[in-house]
């Protein structure tokens, strides 16, 4: 369904290409038959639990490690060093100099993506303006917070103006302002013309920000498509029903496949629309019924449906 | 272009980064110092010697006639010890040795036999040259008066004093002098201090390098806009710049000095030693190996430091390697005095031995040139093996975390870059 949706946009330029990837550690296999299109200028996410194998695909995808099978292609040919300057990359595991300037640092790492000390400069001025930290220039990092660091991290990966950009758990272990700070930054980028590929497992994260995404599952890819496609083909609906009489009778409802009851009432999982019709009409003789909404799948239920419990 | 850049970025970013080090500016300075104060040892020495180098030793001749062969024969040995007679009695030429007026005192008397016999007393009997210089004057002076005894005429005597003509000639062609080989001697000493020194702190410092950007985990953003190989060679040779640097801060304040002081250094171990006149040979073969074995370990190094994920560990990680330093630089100092020891000779043949070994070889003795060339081939191609190994093990060692501290960790690195 996704090849589909690419060919329905017509020419795709600086694609990014997974086919049939696999990788193998001796007798463990971290990714299995991973398959994928991503096409330019989009955000692509990446869901999935710890040791799921975000890590091992976005060293792949950039060639720190050579894929067991399969092929990885962007813009037709695969990403090596002499495109590394057309690449951006977050790793998971944050890590700078502690003992060098914030400034140093980043004019160090520019240059190695192939970009001029004043420019890099300049660059990295108008980010630390944009995070409200630009006193920060010639501190060394190890001075920094935790928060700042990431800050800093975030800016080694974006400062050479990447046309394709991996970030991975971009958001971890930061407070809640500093994730909007860094939200509208990958938005911004994104609207700049780059391609981003990001991992999280936060699931609102990906549901707020991605267009496409890729549920990894020990190792194998469970669902991947795009997000509204995805919750369509789904079927299953969320119900919420708040009323001032017992509804725990729905529990057993034909056609209710999770319930949860709350504080005001009651959450459902359902099959479809038509069960929620059933129900209204069931229920709304009986009392006052405060609310009742139906709702689209959150990716949370997708997932605990497909892989069977949740991990969060 | 990026390729060709990132390469020398790497070089200088670590070069100019290294030199700002506080602990690099420290060390040198130390060194320097110390390079001042051996080279002005005489100097140093006869600052702090208040009598001016002269020693005064108190004497009470029971007999009244050994005091005047015997102060002969300590003159003709030694013009610096200075003998007086004291008049006065034992317990007080003690009293004056204890408040220093005196370094020692010797008691003269004869035995049965008309010979002379002594004793030597002094605060301490830790300086031990003094006592000798006394005691071979006096057993010339008993071997005098032995010879009297026996009637023997001073021509006679003359005939058993007389040094046997024994001349030592080299038959090889090229062979060294008795004065080369002293020459020799004291340069490979220096040198090979300079290599085992350099080796093992410069080797140190990369591991620690590669180390720390591993435990910050700067590597993975650096190893995806670099490839593994380039950095580590740019790192390689960015300290290498910083050794050979270092290097030249210290031999030029060497040179300057010893310059300076040039006389006064004559008499002392310079003067055994001469450094005036280096064979041009010997120092081009310093530069080979010196180079050469920075290499060799530089790469060891560069390894074994991708393989630790805590900067703990490298210490721990590096031990056999310096161990082989070790071992290689003991094997040379038994080798300074048996430079022709079949054991030597196969031992500069191992390469992690050779750029001392042969370098010890062809500094001291008249080796064939192939010995040489065949040492630094093995070397080199040992080098190369090493980066080629040492790369894959890098490459796949950076991206690896958790306890490593075992060689298991050699396969496990190798595993991760291998394609299945």
């Amino acid at each position: 369904m996704l090849n589909s949706y690419v060919k329905g946009r017509g020419v795709c330029e600086m694609v990014l290409k997974l086919e049939h990837v696999r990788k193998r550690f001796g007798n463990f296999t971290a990714v299995n038959d991973l398959s994928l299109v991503i096409p330019e200028k989009e955000m692509f996410g990446f869901l999935g639990a710890n040791g799921a194998g975000k890590t091992t695909t976005f060293r792949m995808i950039l060639g720190l490690l050579d894929t067991s099978g399969g092929k990885i292609t962007w813009d037709g040919k695969p990403i090596d060093y002499s495109t590394s300057h057309l690449v951006g990359y977050l790793p998971e595991e944050r890590g700078l100099y502690p003992k060098l300037k914030v400034r140093d640092q980043i004019v160090y790492l520019a240059r190695l993506r192939g970009m001029q000390k004043s420019q890099a400069l300049s660059e990295l001025k108008s980010w630390l303006e944009r995070f409200k930290i630009p006193e920060y220039e010639n501190k060394k990092v190890e001075e920094l917070s935790k928060g700042n660091q990431q800050k800093i991290q975030f800016i080694a990966a974006v400062v050479h103006k990447p046309k394709l950009l991996i970030l991975d758990e971009p958001f971890s272990g930061l407070d809640p302002v500093n994730v909007e700070m860094l939200k509208e930054a990958v938005l911004s980028l994104k609207e700049d013309g780059a391609t981003i590929v990001f991992s999280s497992h936060r699931m609102e994260h990906v549901e707020e920000m991605c267009e496409h995404l890729c549920i990894l599952h020990k190792g194998s890819p469970v669902v991947h498509g795009s997000l509204k496609e995805i919750k369509r083909s789904f079927g299953k609906k969320n119900l919420v029903i708040h009323a001032d009489f017992p509804l725990e009778f729905l529990k057993n409802y034909p056609g209710v496949v999770r319930s949860k009851p709350t504080m005001e009432g009651i959450h459902l999982q359902i099959e479809g629309e038509y069960i929620a019709e059933k129900i209204l009409k069931e229920i709304v003789s009986q009392g006052f019924i405060r609310k009742f909404a139906l709702e689209e799948p959150s990716l949370n239920d997708i997932f605990i449906e497909k892989v069977g419990d949740s991990y969060e | 272009m990026i390729h060709m850049n990132s390469f020398w970025i790497i070089l200088f970013h670590t070069y100019i980064n290294k030199l700002k080090t506080k602990s690099f500016i420290i060390t040198t300075l130390l060194t320097v110092v110390i390079v001042l104060v051996l080279t002005n040892l005489t100097n140093i020495i006869a600052i702090f010697d208040k009598n001016d180098g002269k020693e005064t030793v108190a004497v009470l001749d029971e007999t009244g006639q050994l005091f005047d062969p015997f102060n002969k024969q300590v003159r003709a040995i030694n013009k610096d010890i200075n003998l007086t007679i004291f008049q006065g009695s034992e317990a007080e030429a003690e009293k004056a040795v204890e408040k220093g007026t005196y370094q020692g005192i010797v008691l003269l008397g004869l035995n049965d036999e008309r010979l002379p016999i002594a004793t030597y007393k002094a605060k301490s009997i830790a300086d031990s040259s003094l006592f000798t210089d006394l005691q071979t004057s006096l057993q010339q002076v008993k071997t005098m008066l032995a010879a009297s005894q026996i009637q023997l005429t001073p021509v006679q005597l003359e005939k058993l004093y007389e040094p046997v003509s024994f001349k030592k000639i080299a038959l090889e062609k090229n062979a060294k002098t008795e004065e080369e080989l002293n020459q020799a001697r004291g340069l490979v000493y220096v040198l090979l201090f300079i290599i085992y020194f350099s080796v093992i702190m410069y080797a140190n410092m990369i591991a620690m390098e590669v180390a720390t950007e591993k435990s910050s985990r700067v590597m993975e953003i650096l190893i995806s806009s670099v490839s593994p190989i380039k950095q580590m060679f740019a790192k390689i040779i960015g300290i290498g710049l910083l050794s050979l640097t270092q290097l030249a801060v210290f031999l030029s304040v060497g040179y300057f000095s010893l310059t300076q002081n040039m006389e006064s250094l004559k008499e002392g171990f310079f003067g055994v030693y001469g450094f005036d006149n280096i064979p041009l040979g010997t120092i081009i073969y310093s530069v080979v190996f010196f180079i050469l074995g920075y290499f060799l370990y530089a790469t060891l190094a560069a390894f074994l430091g991708s393989l630790v994920s805590r900067i703990e560990d490298v210490q721990q990680m590096i031990t056999p390697m310096t161990m082989l330093v070790v071992a290689g630089f003991m094997i040379a100092m038994f080798g300074l005095g048996k430079p022709d020891a079949p054991f030597i000779t196969v031992t500069s043949f191992i390469p992690f031995f050779t750029p001392m070994i042969m370098f010890l070889r062809v500094g001291m003795l008249t080796i064939p040139v192939w010995e040489a060339i065949a040492g630094i081939a093995i070397l080199v191609a040992t080098i190369v093996f090493l980066a080629i190994f040492g790369a894959r093990v890098y490459r796949g060692g950076v991206l690896m975390y958790g306890q490593s501290n075992s060689f298991k960790d050699i396969k496990k690195a190798l595993q991760l870059t291998k394609n299945e």
